[in-house]
């Protein structure tokens, strides 16, 4: 029983990284204002990029700086329709989806004759024990025997509570995500503030889509992120918009899918089908959203586009 | 709803044309950058898309559930609402459509009949809560229908697997009675796999034609996407439409996935991820100017697209997933209204004049 | 010395002057008080010296010294800070934040919190603003975000503070406060420039008035050497430009009576406070007041658009209190809106669907589910030809038309329905002269064919032109009716403005 529910906090943990990761992102790019369908197409983009660069370079922390870069890369078409050109904000982000999944799919079945998914990975990145922590009983081997990449996560949910909440450029990036007249008044390039939004969004889903391929999985096809984009939208809502909330929500969420797949250890499966806990994590989005598990509220110039000078 | 009635406006024909032509050089570009002839491969897809009987009869059937996916979408964007779950009301419409198949016994014809209309039934009934939460809570529609989709998806899982089926991960074939398989059609075309769907979905977008531009509901429906204000002072009920509109929508989602179930595949499987078609509708919709007739038309553009580029990789050994790409550049383009941006950027000074106008008639 | 220097200002849009070689003169340490209607240019010139506009002609001189003022960040180097009417702020950040967004004060990257409070907090002390610091904008009063805003323009140093209507949106006893800051801020030596119609303010803090009518500059005046009499004549001025032909009203029938009504505003502020009102049969009853009174929600509670929280609406002897929209037009009212593309219209439709915008589904446009293209069109075509309403045919978007001819439009909808109580609100906004002479003619015939119709105009010209009764109003009650035959400018500017037969009108 002890060891199941080890089990099933490894699983937890493992899960949260890579919605950790995206939905940081999606907190940049929407806290600015520009609400990013297109995290599922980012982080598609950055597990391919991940396991490419690995298999080429055989190093896996190459994989991930270059997820971040060609995330950054892909989201600069949904930033120039999105604020440039000022297209709905949802389609451009359908867009980028399209785009990130066809694009990568295209590029394996290019690269690799054909074959719809990447060969395997033999270089991934391992597991990193953390001594000492690591020997505590039952959350030592579930916590502190996780990727890299989990800790990766964690460290920057504190440095995005910091940058949002601590520096000029998190509080002109909130400000410009709630009222960019009253930004632009007080001298703040709104246009600036929602690229950089974007962008950052970009690096940390591709960072996030590189947690799920050269980490928990070991190699790209169609179906890596299967959706995770999504959840990982959800992940933000839940989360309220906060880095924190986010963490918690991730958690939340990792857990449900610990219960989905680990369920039968501890007999929950033959109570509550996995399907039905698959679910779990979209029907309490829409509860929240609806007001009935705490108001989410998000930044008021969400979805608008902005003219410079407008009223 | 300001940012969507743009979307309704921004479609003319001259620029989805633009934009094809740009998503098919964007798509020709990805081409040469992996080494492959462009024009070799476009000849290839053309071709195969017409060259026989039997591909035409197979595009047609890729045409279909994309004019009924383009349809719902396009007529939730006329009453200003983001219908992105058509892909969820897709998956129950396959599912209520399976479950009447396989479960009620019933004579040919009327069974074909009622399981279709189970179908369209269950797509409305998935528009409903999202529709709702959005007239009466103001829940945006796009989350809440984002997170329908996927319920959709698990709970139809959950069904073929616990309900319909033993632990397996497909229902059993439905019954010849409740099929949309039509021999003479599909005789017609080299024993191809178009069905009678295709009937449903140009139905459907003479009702949508209908109902938007005869009706008085489409009156309705058709003044509150434009202009809710005007609408309301008008005497309007502006969440009833708002409801009936995604639920219409839903409808059309739940057809396209009676109409694939019942006469493509022939039994509901358990699913890892979304077919896309629901979402396929968006590109559609937007590149058809959110009209009837624009949407059968990009419909085709697409199906052809879809059927041809499965070919053109056979054939000139291009991976399909370039009309993927060429989608997206279309939907770029669409949105991005790259057409009307450019003829504004002219216009700028002119706009800007009547807005110092605007603002000292406030004054 | 003079702290600004506006001289000959002359500023045209498309079609209009907006201010035609204004002065503008403000002594350093004054409150100086720029009167004038709506549409006068006030706001113009301000946006002007404020970096928003360019002049086409004059020049601004800023503590003696000529400048060429090309955007704000350029007045906020001046030392010229605005106050907007309508607030620049950030809801859910505190005060503090929204105070320093954009020159935050910074130890190692990080946003200095404490100085910044420490900061906000002096200022705040110095000038007696009584802000929270730590407050949340959201969490405050309006006259509280207000100075918030004082705060945000004192923080970067501003020597020269523009007041947009600043009473606008402030309860009495706010205002009273406002009134105190004012004074500590010209004790520490600001110059503030007050934009305002209200007269007893000027009268109770301001040291010299410049006076703008129609964009054109009318005069410098000390307080000291005037009254609220004058005032108001120079602010409202008669200059006739077009007369309307109209034989006396012969009032017949009471049509509408309104009781004690209260409404809220979309804030949930009371904007109408106990309204009483009733028009006749054949009389049009002018609505005067200064923008922002509850003229707004009066109108958009009497035709169900708004709810009424207490009181009565009676049409015809009936109740129509809180009715559907759709009743109460089919019960008798026709509404000329006063935003006519906000609500008056859906511009995308063709002026031919915007004919039936309420009819649409009734007999003979529609039989049961089905619209009757050609009963509609027949229809549109006699309205747009017995109304005049220039367009190339009926199919062309609503969007498409004139201001002027999208007017006459929703007006043929609205009077040809025949009701018997019609609401005309703002029917000129925006339009030119030409068109405004047709719409006058218009309402005027309506009434003598014995409609009761209610004219809100922001034009004190216009509703003195039309009605057969004027009724005042005043923080949402009726401050007092006059005869616009008999009354004076200085009667309706007062009234305006809060007093009533030179006492104040209590509220």
């Amino acid at each position: 029983m002890i060891e199941s529910l080890t089990d099933i906090l490894a699983t937890t943990v493992l899960y949260m990284t890579p919605l950790l990761l995206a939905a940081m992102g999606g907190l940049f790019s929407e806290r600015s204002g520009v609400v990013n369908i297109g995290l599922e197409g980012l982080m598609t983009i950055g597990a391919f990029t991940a396991v490419v660069t690995t298999l080429e370079t055989h190093n896996p922390w190459l994989g991930l700086v270059t997820a971040m870069l060609a995330g950054m890369l892909f989201s600069i078409p949904h930033a120039i329709a999105s604020i440039t050109f000022k297209a709905d904000q949802v389609v451009s982000g359908v867009a980028l989806n399209f785009l990130a999944l066809g694009v990568a799919v295209y590029l394996v079945k290019s690269l690799y004759k054909g074959s719809g998914q990447t060969p395997d990975v033999q270089d991934v990145l391992q597991a990193m024990p953390i001594p000492g922590l690591e020997n505590i009983p039952v959350i030592g081997p579930a916590l502190f025997r996780a990727f890299p990449t989990t800790y990766l996560a964690l460290i920057i949910v504190f440095i995005g509570y910091v940058v949002l909440y601590r520096t000029p450029f998190g509080m002109r990036l909130r400000a410009v995500g709630e009222h960019p007249q009253a930004a632009e008044t007080m001298g703040v390039n709104v246009y600036r503030m929602r690229y950089t939004g974007v962008l950052i969004s970009g690096a940390l889903a591709g960072l996030g889509g590189a947690s799920l391929s050269i980490a928990i999985g070991s190699q790209f096809s169609e179906s890596t992120i299967a959706g995770q984009g999504f959840i990982a939208l959800a992940t933000l809502i839940f989360g309220k918009w906060h880095p924190f909330g986010v963490l918690g929500a991730s958690t939340f969420f990792g857990f449900a899918v610990a219960l989905a797949l680990k369920g039968q250890l501890i007999g929950l499966t033959t109570y509550v089908p996995s399907e039905a806990l698959n679910m779990l994590p979209y029907i309490l989005t829409i509860l929240a959203l609806a007001g009935f598990v705490g108001r989410a509220e998000a930044p008021a110039a969400i979805g608008k586009t902005y003219e410079t000078g407008g009223r | 709803m300001q940012v969507l009635s743009k979307i309704n406006k921004q479609s003319s024909f001259f620029a989805s044309l633009i934009s094809v032509i740009m998503g098919l050089l964007v798509g020709g570009v990805m081409m040469i950058l992996a080494g492959y002839n462009p024009i070799q491969a476009y000849i290839a897809l053309f071709q195969s898309a017409f060259l026989q009987p039997f591909d035409i009869g197979e595009t047609i059937r890729s045409i279909t559930p994309l004019i009924l996916t383009g349809l719902a979408v396009g007529l939730a964007f006329r009453t200003g609402l983001f219908n992105i779950g058509v892909e969820g009301q897709f998956i129950i419409g396959q599912l209520a459509a399976v479950i009447v198949a396989i479960k009620l016994d019933l004579p040919p014809v009327l069974h074909a009949i009622v399981a279709v209309i189970a179908g369209a039934l269950g797509g409305a009934l998935w528009a409903f809560l999202p529709g709702y939460l959005k007239a009466k809570r103001g829940v945006h529609e796009v989350i809440t229908t984002i997170m329908m989709n996927f319920i959709a998806l698990y709970l139809s899982n959950l069904a073929v697997t616990e309900w319909l089926t033993e632990g397996a991960d497909k229902t059993k074939n439905v019954p010849e009675s409740a099929s949309l398989h039509w021999s003479f059609l599909s005789q017609m075309f080299d024993g191809s796999s178009v069905h009678f769907g295709i009937f449903i979905a140009i139905v459907a977008a003479i009702f949508m034609y209908y109902l938007l531009w005869k009706t008085t509901t489409g009156y309705q429906l058709r003044a509150v996407g434009f202009n809710p204000h005007a609408s309301e002072y008008a005497g309007m009920n502006v969440s009833r439409n708002i409801v009936l509109s995604m639920m219409i929508s839903g409808i059309f989602a739940g057809l396209a996935g009676a109409s694939e179930l019942l006469g493509t595949s022939g039994y509901q499987s358990i699913q890892a991820s979304y077919t896309g078609i629901g979402f396929d509708g968006i590109a559609v919709s937007l590149l058809g100017g959110n009209t009837p007739f624009g949407i059968v038309l990009s419909a085709s553009l697409f199906g052809i697209l879809t059927y041809g580029g499965s070919n053109m990789e056979f054939v000139a050994g291009v991976p399909r997933e370039v009309i993927r790409v060429v989608f997206a550049a279309i939907i770029f383009f669409v949105a991005a209204n790259i057409v009307r941006w450019a003829s504004q950027r002219r216009k700028k000074k002119k706009v800007k004049e009547s807005n110092e106008k605007a603002v000292k008639s406030g004054d | 010395m003079d702290a600004v220097e506006m001289k000959g200002i002359t500023k045209r849009f498309p079609g209009i002057v907006a201010n035609d070689g204004v002065n503008l003169k403000v002594k350093q340490g004054e409150i100086h008080a720029l009167l004038g209607e709506n549409g006068a240019g006030k706001s113009t010139l301000m946006n002007i010296l404020f970096g928003l506009y360019q002049p086409d002609e004059g020049k601004i001189l800023i503590k003696g010294k000529e400048t060429e003022i090309t955007g704000p960040t350029v007045a906020g180097e001046l030392g010229i800070g605005m106050v907007h009417q309508h607030f620049m702020l950030v809801d859910p950040f505190t005060v503090t934040e929204n105070i320093i967004l954009g020159s935050e004060p910074t130890t190692n990257g990080m946003i200095n919190k404490r100085r910044a409070e420490k900061e906000v907090q002096a200022i705040s002390d110095r000038y007696g603003l009584k802000v929270d610091p730590r407050a949340k904008i959201r969490d405050i009063s309006v006259g509280m975000q207000q100075r918030v805003e004082i705060l945000k323009t004192l923080y970067r140093g501003a020597e020269i503070l523009i007041f947009d209507e600043p009473t606008a949106v402030l309860a009495p006893q706010e205002i009273d406060e406002l009134i105190v800051i004012m004074e500590n801020l010209v004790k520490e030596g600001k110059t503030i420039i007050f934009i305002t119609h209200k007269l007893k303010e000027i009268m109770r803090i301001c040291d010299v008035v410049t006076i703008i009518r129609q964009g054109k500059f009318i005069g410098r005046v000390e307080v000291a050497d005037t009254d609220e009499n004058r005032l108001a004549s120079m602010m409202v001025g008669r200059d006739v430009s077009f007369t309307v032909d109209k034989k006396p009203a012969k009032p017949k029938d009471k049509i509408l009576s309104i009781r004690d009504i209260r409404v809220q505003d979309s804030r949930g502020v009371d904007a109408v406070r106990g309204l009483n009102m009733e028009i006749k049969a054949g009389e049009i009853v002018g609505l005067a007041g200064v923008d922002g009174n509850g003229q707004s929600e009066l109108i958009e509670a009497i035709t169900g658009l708004k709810k009424v929280q207490s009181g009565e609406v009676i049409l015809n002897g009936k109740k129509i209190t809180n009715l559907k929209p759709k009743t109460i037009t089919h019960s008798g009212v026709g509404h000329i809106p006063e935003d006519r593309h906000r609500r008056g219209l859906v511009l995308d439709f063709s002026i031919g669907e915007n004919m039936v915008l309420q009819t649409f589904d009734q007999k003979p446009f529609a039989k049961g589910w089905s619209l009757q293209y050609p009963a509609i069109h027949s229809y549109a075509k006699r309205l747009i030809e017995e109304f005049d309403v220039r367009t190339p045919d009926i199919h062309t978007p609503a969007r498409a038309l004139s201001g002027g001819n999208q007017q006459k439009g929703i007006i043929a909808r609205e009077v040809d329905r025949d009701p018997d109580f019609l609401i005309a609100a703002q029917p000129t906004r925006g339009l030119d002269v030409g068109a405004i002479e047709g719409i006058h003619r218009r309402l005027i015939e309506q009434r003598d064919k014995g409609k009761a119709i209610l004219l809100m105009s922001l034009e004190l010209e216009e509703i003195w032109q039309l009605s057969d009764h004027i009724a005042v109003i005043y923080e949402g009650k009726i401050a007092g009716w006059v005869d616009p035959a008999s009354t004076t400018e200085e009667e309706i500017g007062l009234l305006m403005a809060g007093y009533r037969a030179g006492t104040e009108v209590t509220s």
